[in-house]
């Protein structure tokens, strides 16, 4: 069974999901990912499915488990690069991602990450990308 | 029945011997029935590839005109003719009547004959063309209904245009009825296009959206969690005050979704939250 890699940009894991899940590999990173952020204290987690073009109920769950698993670690959720069918089969279920933030791509979802942070540090000057990202 | 089939050989020889006289009368009185729509060279040739694919099954009964092999060709030239006249914007009675003006210059021809077999099979080669008439008002519906079903498409895309306003702004303006398919398609294109160009924001602009059913917001309000999904903030603009009160009758929820009266007001709010401000240059200093 292929195990999605986890890599670490600074404080940041980043999951990037090159293949079709089963749902025993949605279980695997799912177990990995708790261990690596529990291990590394990271602030946020990617994840990365521009290459995902099959989605079901189960992978839809996923990323809001992701998400609330991560809170427990004091760190946030952004899924980036939904392709439009995903999303639209997604609706369809009628599935909601709870607290996950999405991002257009990569580099959006990093920046939205970096504000998060900052702001839950509350470091003055973050107003101004906060609002610049759309943040509320 | 050979002996019938021997007497068949008779009309049929008649209509081949006189196919040059027969041909004349024949566009001539189609031609009165159609008062120089079309014509008559144009005409003539029609109805010569018409008669030299006809002579040939001239003997034959009616009903095998649907099934028969040999009448593959007949029904092809037919059809293309009913074809090409439907796309004149001529009538079907007019293209039926072409055919059916045969059956007087046949007539003509053979008035003199008091043969009861060749009166007989008159009677069958009558209905013979009876059946080809009404095959040409099959094939006229038909072609009309392709140019129907291509102009629905022509439509689809035409009307469902995705425009950048701004940078990272994409506006669709909706016009007309909105129903599943169309949604269907407005959606993906629109989420199609944030991709593409990296848009955050997509405004939906439904001014000349004539109604509102729950049906319709349920598919608006499908493509927003859509586009929310992916990254991207949409807002519904352009909500005309009589659509609003149905909205509002209708107890349709927007939940937090961001509506605005017009389009303008939503490009502002685009820009706003992307820190941008829009001000008057003479205001900038002060």
């Amino acid at each position: 069974m292929d195990r999605v890699p986890i890599l670490q940009i600074g404080d940041v894991l980043l999951v990037s999901i090159q293949v079709d899940l089963q749902d025993q590999s949605v279980l695997n990173l799912q177990e990995d990912l708790a261990e690596r952020i529990s291990a590394t204290g990271a602030s946020g987690v990617v994840i990365d499915i521009s290459a995902v073009e099959i989605v079901d109920s189960f992978i839809g769950r996923m990323f809001a488990t992701i998400a609330s698993l991560s809170q427990l670690f004091d760190a946030d959720t952004v899924v980036v690069g939904m392709r439009p069918a995903v999303a639209i089969t997604l609706v369809e279920l009628g599935l909601t991602l709870g607290n996950v933030r999405t991002a257009l791509d990569l580099d959006r979802g990093i920046k939205i990450l970096r504000v998060l942070h900052e702001r839950r540090r509350g470091l003055p000057g973050t107003g101004h990308a906060a609002s610049t990202l759309g943040l509320r | 029945m050979p002996a019938n089939a021997d007497r068949a050989h008779r009309l049929s020889g008649l209509l081949a011997d006189n196919a040059g006289t027969l041909l004349q009368r024949w566009v001539q009185l189609a031609g009165a029935e159609l008062q120089g729509r079309l014509t008559v060279a144009e005409l003539e040739r029609d109805l010569r590839e018409l008669l030299d694919t006809l002579l040939p099954v001239a003997g034959r009964q009616a009903a095998d005109v649907r099934t028969g092999a040999d009448f593959t060709e007949l029904n092809t030239v037919l059809t293309e003719l009913s074809r090409r006249r439907a796309r004149q914007n001529l009538t079907p009675t007019e293209t039926a009547s072409s055919v059916f003006a045969l059956k007087q210059a046949v007539f003509e021809l053979t008035e003199q004959d008091d043969d009861p077999a060749l009166f007989r099979e008159l009677i069958t080669f009558s209905s013979l063309l009876d059946s080809l008439g009404l095959l040409t008002f099959e094939a006229y519906t038909r072609a009309r209904e392709e140019v129907i079903n291509e102009q629905e498409v022509q439509l689809l895309e035409l009307t469902t245009p995705v425009v950048k306003i701004w940078e990272g702004v994409l506006a669709v303006p909706l016009v007309g009825t909105l129903d599943s398919g169309r949604t269907q398609v407005v959606m993906e294109k629109l989420l199609q296009s944030l991709v593409d160009t990296g848009s955050e924001h997509a405004i939906i602009d439904i001014t000349g959206v004539l109604a509102v059913d729950t049906q319709v917001a349920q598919h608006l309000l499908k493509t927003v969690v859509a586009a929310r999904l992916m990254g991207a903030e949409c807002t519904i603009s352009g909500i005309r005050p009589q659509i609003a009160q149905t909205i509002v009758a209708l107890g349709i929820e927007f939940g937090d979704i961001t509506t605005k009266a017009t389009l303008a007001d939503a490009l502002r709010h685009a820009l706003r939250s992307d820190g941008l401000s829009v001000v008057r240059r003479d205001q900038v200093g002060a």
